[in-house]
């Protein structure tokens, strides 16, 4: 059944997220902490667990995959939703200020990934399904 | 006309779906036709709804671009925190832990890095335009992090409404930037291995900036990014009026 899945991805979601408040407020900080970054550990926990297989196998899986081919739209729609005006408007300081910081960040991708362990390029996106990343 | 109207205004997240399908369409043949593929077909729709965002938000007035236009309301639920983090989540379907966990000292690591990094950034830009004053430089700072730690942090230990919209407007430059640029200069930061993405989540951060960018990227580092970039805000905020304010304070 797709909604199995559906529903395993929102109960790691809400999870994920009640977790982040949880570690906000022990933390004492005004916002969630790493929510939606413990609700995508809990998927992946829950895709490799032998007791929850037939949410995340056949039909079920397709709950899932559809949501994650929704993705690039829904990013495309987030887009189109952003206070670019602000950003513009907010003149030179502000301008400076988030492109200076950007800028240092990007440069330091290299450097800290080489500190890491290697990493291998993925496969040529051609390969795969652009939407799922499953191979095609 | 008027009953056509009628169904859009009922029907905001379905026109939503609608509307992006022939965005992402139309977006996918100017990137053949236009630059023979070589520039993405999302890198460009995220171009088109930011240029849309940035037009409604000259005709409405509004904070939240296209999503301000009544009948496109939809587009603010379709785009909005609690979809965008559904679909966050869904691209971890299928990731490996042993991904997760060869990258994960170095992802933690690049998230203290880059919150540190940008708030020092912001920072040097408010003390070059003239702030001398610890909590302006701090909410500046801080919104050079993200444009929500930049709020907080000034919420927190009082600055101006002026300064509060200074960091916010840096945070959201921040965000955009991130969306465009990244994946024009992929290639020359090595940002094609889950790895780099890890670290490149952590270091850049701003959640909607590293979804969009790493989307136009390549979607299938999407998960590695989302995984470190949903942390640094909380870490933002968690050292924005603590750890960092003090630190501008003893220094200035």
């Amino acid at each position: 059944m797709v909604i199995y899945g559906v529903a395993l991805l929102a109960a790691c979601l809400l999870a994920g997220q009640y977790a982040g408040d949880l570690l906000g407020l022990w933390l004492g900080v005004q916002a969630n902490v790493g929510g939606v970054g413990i609700a995508m550990l809990l998927l992946v926990l829950a895709s490799s667990s032998r007791a929850l297989r037939p949410l995340v196998t056949d039909e079920a899986a397709g709950g899932i995959r559809f949501w994650g081919a929704m993705y690039i739209p829904i990013i495309v729609a987030m887009a189109a939703g952003q206070n670019v005006v602000a950003a513009v408007d907010g003149g030179l300081l502000a301008l400076l200020a988030g492109a200076f910081a950007t800028l240092t960040c990007f440069l330091l991708v290299p450097l800290l990934s080489r500190w890491g362990p290697p990493g291998t390029p993925l496969p040529p996106p051609e390969s795969v399904d652009s939407a799922t990343g499953a191979p095609r | 006309m008027q009953t056509l109207v009628n169904v859009i205004a009922a029907n905001g997240l379905v026109t939503a779906f609608a509307l992006v399908g022939l965005t992402v369409w139309l977006s996918h043949w100017l990137s053949r036709v236009l630059t023979h593929g070589r520039i993405h077909g999302s890198a460009i729709a995220i171009l088109l709804g930011l240029a849309a965002a940035f037009w409604a938000g000259k005709a409405t007035g509004g904070t939240r671009g296209v999503a301000d236009i009544g009948l496109l309301s939809g587009l603010g639920v379709m785009g909005g925190g609690m979809l965008r983090d559904f679909g966050i989540v869904s691209t971890a379907f299928g990731v490996q832990l042993s991904e997760l966990r060869r990258a994960g000292a170095i992802g933690v690591v690049s998230i203290f890095t880059g919150v540190l990094v940008a708030f020092v950034a912001g920072a040097a830009v408010a003390l070059t335009f003239g702030y001398r004053d610890a909590v302006s430089i701090t909410t500046i700072g801080a919104g050079a992090v993200t444009y929500i730690v930049g709020p907080v942090t000034g919420a927190a230990i009082g600055a101006s409404s002026e300064v509060l919209a200074l960091s916010v407007a840096a945070g959201v430059v921040k965000a955009v930037l991130v969306m465009v640029v990244t994946p024009l200069v992929a290639r020359f930061i090595g940002l094609n291995n889950p790895q780099s993405a890890m670290v490149f989540g952590g270091l850049l951060g701003t959640t909607s900036g590293v979804a969009g960018g790493l989307a136009a990227t390549d979607p299938r580092l999407v998960p590695y990014g989302a995984m470190t970039a949903t942390f640094y805000t909380g870490v933002g905020c968690l050292l924005g009026p603590s750890l960092l304010y003090f630190s501008v304070r003893a220094l200035v």
